[in-house]
């Protein structure tokens, strides 16, 4: 028998790993100096701790350790890096290349700096699988390109997006690569020298580190990389990002940068085989489902489907035990669907339809089979009570029908 | 985002889902809202000659709030005269689910959907609103 409620929303959010937080523990009370004391033993100990998890974070991403500036997660992180290198690099030009599909954390820095005249955005499109094509990175740079900045992985639909091509081309152009790694590091391969990435946010809480830290790598050499800070104080993190260390979240973030790369081959395989079975079983079990994102090139732990005729938030009510996310207008405040979905390119209903599924660490089989029945068992149930359903069944071409919105 | 315990039983529990022969010259079929929009409504109502709502049926693609909303308004309906369902305001609906104000449009799409179902029925009757007048015997405790 499972337990429930099941979570399996792991790109929302992971629980903190139990070595994580053993590890994180007597940072909080025993060992509570401040890193930035240098004058007992006290702040001694607590830099010791930082300085390991500035190693355990650069090994999982290949980076070097005093490269790693700490932050309060990776929104920060990628304000820092959108705003902090436009403003270092104004007189060098003002245009940035991103995609329609980034995190908000990077799309609002952007559309922050066009509203504020600081820079003009080419927000490039994706291919049907969710992917930016490496050739139009390159078509859209110009003489005044600062910064491309494309993510690994998406946080919806998991599509990988070329990293190293992109990388490539920035680099034979000379042009600043922030990524944010936030879904991928810690979960795929990521390295920053082989991708040709000069700037990469990430996140603790997404790798079942806690909340409330993550972390810029920021390339010091060839090219030296340099940004102004958006937060000043004490010129912590070498100028960088002010501010105390939140010295127990980075030793856990640390911790757990360690034990993701340990297990992460293993893991990556076991997910991708629960994810695979978790597809399977659906696909079997009903028609008319349809995968969001790349088939191939995506997250371990990622599946997205659509579930035509069956609006997504409504899905979500009847598994209330099962904890997963929707791309539904319904589930968010703005009454749109998935800015990621859409930009795939699909019909509006497909993306008020869509469901993802993040399968994470602490997931097991019994739970992919119990989800698999209670989705299906829900999709049916809603269809049988769904117009659409019905009019698809009785031969009606659903595009040929003029709707009466209100 | 947590949901009325009215909400939650009509979703659970809905209320009169299904369809009606469209061929039934008794019943008025309303379809309002657009795929697109994440919502659509399909209402039936049978109506009598009097003008009087016998039964009704939906069938909704739409989130928890707009399958409650149209399943709560299937009992509505049901024995009032079109008159007085043509009166029903989106607020009742508002009110007995206990619905938050970003789910509002979902009882107006299901006001929309009895005055569409009605006026489909008053079509295909190609009666008048004089034939239909309300008749206070008839209506006389069958509303709540």
């Amino acid at each position: 028998m499972v337990k429930l409620p099941i979570y399996m929303d792991n790109h929302a959010t992971t629980p903190v790993d139990p070595g994580v937080l053993e590890a994180m523990l007597p940072y909080f009370t025993t060992k509570f100096g401040n890193a930035a004391s240098r004058n007992h033993s006290f702040g001694w100990e607590a830099e010791e701790a930082v300085d390991a998890a500035r190693n355990q974070i650069a090994g999982l991403v290949g980076g070097k350790s005093k490269e790693i500036i700490f932050t309060s997660g990776a929104t920060e992180s990628d304000n820092l890096a959108i705003k902090g290198i436009v403003e270092f690099y104004k007189e060098k030009g003002n245009h940035i290349i991103t995609c329609v599909t980034e995190h908000k954390a990077v799309l609002d820095s952007c559309r922050a700096l066009e509203r504020q005249g600081k820079a003009t955005v080419t927000y490039l499109p994706v291919d049907k699988y969710g992917m930016v094509d490496p050739d139009d990175v390159r078509r859209a740079i110009t003489d005044k390109t600062v910064l491309i900045s494309i993510m690994y992985a998406n946080n919806e639909i998991g599509t990988i997006h070329p990293i190293r091509e992109i990388g490539k081309i920035a680099k034979e152009k000379g042009i600043i690569f922030h990524c944010d790694g936030v879904q991928a590091v810690g979960k795929i391969p990521v390295d920053v020298e082989a991708d040709g990435i000069d700037l990469l946010a990430m996140s603790g809480h997404k790798i079942y580190g806690p909340k409330g830290i993550g972390a810029l790598w920021v390339r010091s050499r060839g090219p030296r990389v340099r940004l102004t800070p958006i937060i000043d104080g004490g010129g912590h993190e070498r100028g960088m990002r002010s501010g105390t260390l939140n010295v127990p979240g980075i030793v856990g973030f640390g911790k757990a940068c360690e034990l993701a790369k340990a297990g992460m081959a293993e893991e990556a395989a076991r997910l991708t085989d629960l994810r695979n079975k978790l597809q399977a079983g659906l696909f079997e079990r009903l028609d008319e489902i349809y995968l969001n994102g790349h088939p191939t090139e995506r997250l371990p732990g990622n599946l997205n489907l659509s579930f035509a005729y069956v609006e997504g938030e409504s899905l979500l009510m009847g598994i209330s035990d099962v904890a997963v996310s929707s791309g539904s207008a319904c589930t968010s405040a703005t009454l749109e669907p998935s800015y990621v979905i859409r930009a795939l390119g699909i019909n509006e209903e497909l993306a008020h339809s869509s469901i993802r599924f993040g399968l994470g660490r602490f997931n097991t089989e019994e739970e992919v089979d119990y989800v698999t029945e209670r989705i299906t068992r829900e999709v049916r149930r809603l269809r049988d009570m769904s117009p659409l359903y019905e009019m698809a069944k009785e031969g009606i071409d659903l595009k040929s029908v003029q709707w009466k919105a209100e | 985002m947590a949901y009325s315990d009215k909400v939650l039983d009509h979703y659970n529990n809905p209320r009169n889902v299904g369809s009606f022969s469209k061929e039934d010259p008794d019943v008025g079929t309303g379809v309002v809202g657009a795929p697109e929009c994440g919502d659509v409504m399909k209402l039936q109502l049978k109506i009598n000659d009097n003008g009087v709502i016998q039964d009704a049926r939906f069938k909704t693609f739409g989130c928890g709030s707009a399958i409650a909303s149209s399943s709560y308004v299937t009992e509505l309906v049901k024995g009032k005269h079109i008159d007085e369902a043509m009166a029903i305001k989106n607020t009742v609906i508002v009110k007995e689910l206990n619905l938050p104000p970003v789910k509002i449009h979902c009882s107006v799409l299901a006001e929309d959907a009895i005055k569409a179902a009605i006026a489909d029925w008053k079509t295909r009757k190609g009666a008048t609103a004089d034939d239909t007048k309300i008749e206070p015997s008839k209506a006389a405790g069958s509303g709540e």
